[in-house]
């Protein structure tokens, strides 16, 4: 590159210091660095750099706590609500956020996530739903939709068999410890600050005391879904939206929190 | 409180009480039978002393609330029975891989399965061969009587924080249950700095921490299992058992808990006949009081063991003793209730052996 060239870049944009400055493991198209991102620039802004522990779990978002320097703990498969209400009793002043997948999240750590909302417990989760179990390899996820393959429905998920994929935003909102519960998805620029906007009013309800926050996140799996990242991210549109329709499930944030 | 209080207390309440002297702040409970006792003691008391009761919608999640808790640096515990503690199992592997201290009481019940809510000791081998998946080993104290409910429960703060590993105490129905003055030790002052080279707190201006059991880099786990192993070795410091009128006995029984108990009693009957035996109770069950058993096996003594299951314990006495003796054993099953006087025609049949 020549000097004259050079003069000409403009940093249209930084990496929030929180973030490691180092490639991530993740495969071309995957959403998790975008979502890694967002939490990372809302510590910055909400200065919560300093203050936060984070929960991470098992899947592709294990090694979080090598691309987020921030304090960290790792819980086994689906238990991170349960650390995360252990971490939060412990110190009730510190920041403490989850980043769970849907195998970990809505399968194996149902009942951790359940009663960790149901409790109203001051944390924040977020929930990055890709349909699959990436690191596994592509095997069926409580949420993959109907007639999606995988290599544990090679045949299609079928509603007979499988069951209906499960819609977490909205069974979090029914909660009653729930502050906030809501869905965006991370395929275009639109989606991404909405996502961002989410995020930060999940975070909120938390260093305000209000209560429990919670975001899901539609995110593309290209490798495991067989596609390039650009159909990975026509797919979130036309097929993951329709069936889980973004959006606020449930928002207290307002009128004081929960109790 | 007044200096020497005594209280009449039951096994459950001793353990709940001595966590407190020992600045516990965190309790994530599940009821289960014979252990309730201790959450309902804890959902009130350990509030008023400022600290966190949550009861939790399983064992699985009271665990791993242990888990996050004791990542803080936090004195914090969890209590269960036999059933319960199984499905605890997950956390205290990964609490053991992660250096995380903790501590977890099982009032023992009767299995395998739902079994009954009498006593048993049917969890030693899960108690000392780690319990969970991979090599890890807890620190393991089997109070056999209220005031070791007590006193042991307070220690095992202390160990776990030393040894930064899971420490277990071990009890059943009969010590959990049974009621028996107890010497209220004053509590002590935890320190601020306790775990402060490693706890998480945020991480202010230093650099991140992170408390994690996954090793992928090339020789990192077997690095994680040296230095655990490692640890564990060092861990024989706190061996502890205790040895009543062995010192001229030719036959010593060897039991832990409650059945410990019992037997001392069967051999202070047998002493007023005439009869040489001495009771060997190991305390620590893990690490266990090989060396002490050995020196005993070399000074000429047969051994009996004598526990509440099908033969557990009775493998370490006789990988302890192996080089000079041999150990009997007799089983009292799971579900029935055991009296000194059961013991005795055992002990004297083993007392007739040859070796």
């Amino acid at each position: 590159m020549s000097a004259a060239t050079k003069e000409q870049e403009v940093l249209a944009f930084e990496r929030p210091e929180v973030m490691a400055d180092r490639a991530t493991h993740y495969c071309p198209g995957c959403h998790h660095g975008v979502a890694h991102r967002l939490v990372a620039e809302l510590l910055t802004e909400m200065e919560l750099v300093e203050k936060t522990i984070c929960v991470t779990s098992i899947g592709c978002s294990v090694f979080l706590y090598n691309y987020l320097l921030v304090d960290s703990v790792e819980a086994p498969h689906g238990r991170a609500p349960a650390v995360a209400t252990g971490v939060k009793r412990a110190r009730p002043d510190n920041f403490v956020l989850t980043y769970q997948g849907d195998g970990d999240l809505a399968s194996i750590g149902m009942a951790e996530i359940m009663h960790c909302a149901n409790r109203g417990e001051r944390v924040s989760v977020v929930f990055v739903n890709n349909t699959v179990y990436g690191m596994t390899g592509g095997q069926m996820a409580p949420t993959t939709l109907i007639g999606q393959k995988t290599t544990t429905c090679p045949g299609g998920r079928c509603r007979e068999h499988e069951g209906m994929p499960i819609k977490m935003a909205e069974i979090i909102a029914g909660l009653g410890g729930v502050v906030f519960s809501a869905r965006a998805a991370l395929n275009n620029v639109k989606n991404i600050r909405q996502a961002k906007k989410f995020l930060k009013t999940a975070f909120e309800v938390q260093t305000k005391g209000l209560g429990f926050g919670f975001v899901e996140l539609l995110s593309a799996c290209p490798t495991n879904w067989k596609m390039n990242p650009v159909k990975a991210n026509q797919r979130i549109e036309t097929e993951m939206i329709p069936y889980f329709p973004l959006g606020i499930y449930k928002d207290l944030s307002n009128e004081g929190g929960v109790c | 409180m007044a200096k020497n209080e005594r209280k009449f207390l039951k096994g459950n309440e001793a353990v709940a009480h001595g966590a407190l002297a020992a600045g516990c702040r965190c309790f994530f409970g599940y009821p289960i039978t014979p252990q309730n006792d201790i959450p309902e003691f804890m959902s009130k008391a350990i509030v008023d002393a400022g600290g966190e009761f949550v009861q939790a919608e399983s064992e699985v999640a009271a665990a791993n609330m242990l888990l996050g808790a004791g990542a803080c640096g936090i004195r914090a515990m969890t209590s269960s029975s036999s059933p319960g503690v199984s499905l605890k199992q997950e956390a205290i592997s990964y609490m053991a891989g992660s250096d995380i201290p903790a501590v977890i009481v099982n009032m023992s019940r009767g299995g395998p399965g739902l079994g009954d809510i009498g006593p048993s000791q049917g969890d030693y081998y899960q108690s000392t061969r780690g319990g969970g998946h991979g090599d890890y080993r807890t620190l393991v104290l089997a109070p056999g009587t209220v005031q070791e409910a007590f006193d042991l429960t307070m220690l095992a703060f202390d160990l776990a924080f030393k040894y930064r590993n899971p420490v277990l105490v071990l009890g059943d129905a009969i010590v959990g249950q049974m009621k028996e003055p107890v010497l209220m030790r004053p509590a002590v002052k935890v320190s601020k700095a306790e775990g402060k080279s490693w706890r998480l707190e945020g991480k202010g201006t230093r650099k991140p921490r992170i408390i994690k059991s996954l090793f992928l880099d090339d020789g990192a786990l077997a690095d994680q299992n040296r230095r655990l192993q490692a640890k564990y070795e060092a861990m024989r410091a706190e061996i502890m058992a205790e040895e009543f009128q062995v010192k001229d006995a030719e036959l010593v029984v060897v039991a832990f808990g409650s059945i410990g108990r019992i037997a001392k009693t069967a051999v202070r009957k047998l002493r007023a006949k005439g009869k040489k035996v001495g009771l060997f109770r190991p305390i620590t069950l893990f690490p266990f009081p090989d060396a002490a058993l050995a020196k005993l096996a070399k000074a000429g003594k047969k051994f009996l063991t004598i526990e509440h299951n099908l033969g557990q314990m009775v493998d370490d006495v006789r990988l302890a003793v192996r080089a000079h003796a041999d150990s009997g054993f007799f089983g009292v099953y799971p579900g029935d209730m055991p009296s000194p006087e059961d013991f005795e025609e055992p002990i004297l049949k083993a007392l007739r052996r040859k070796k």
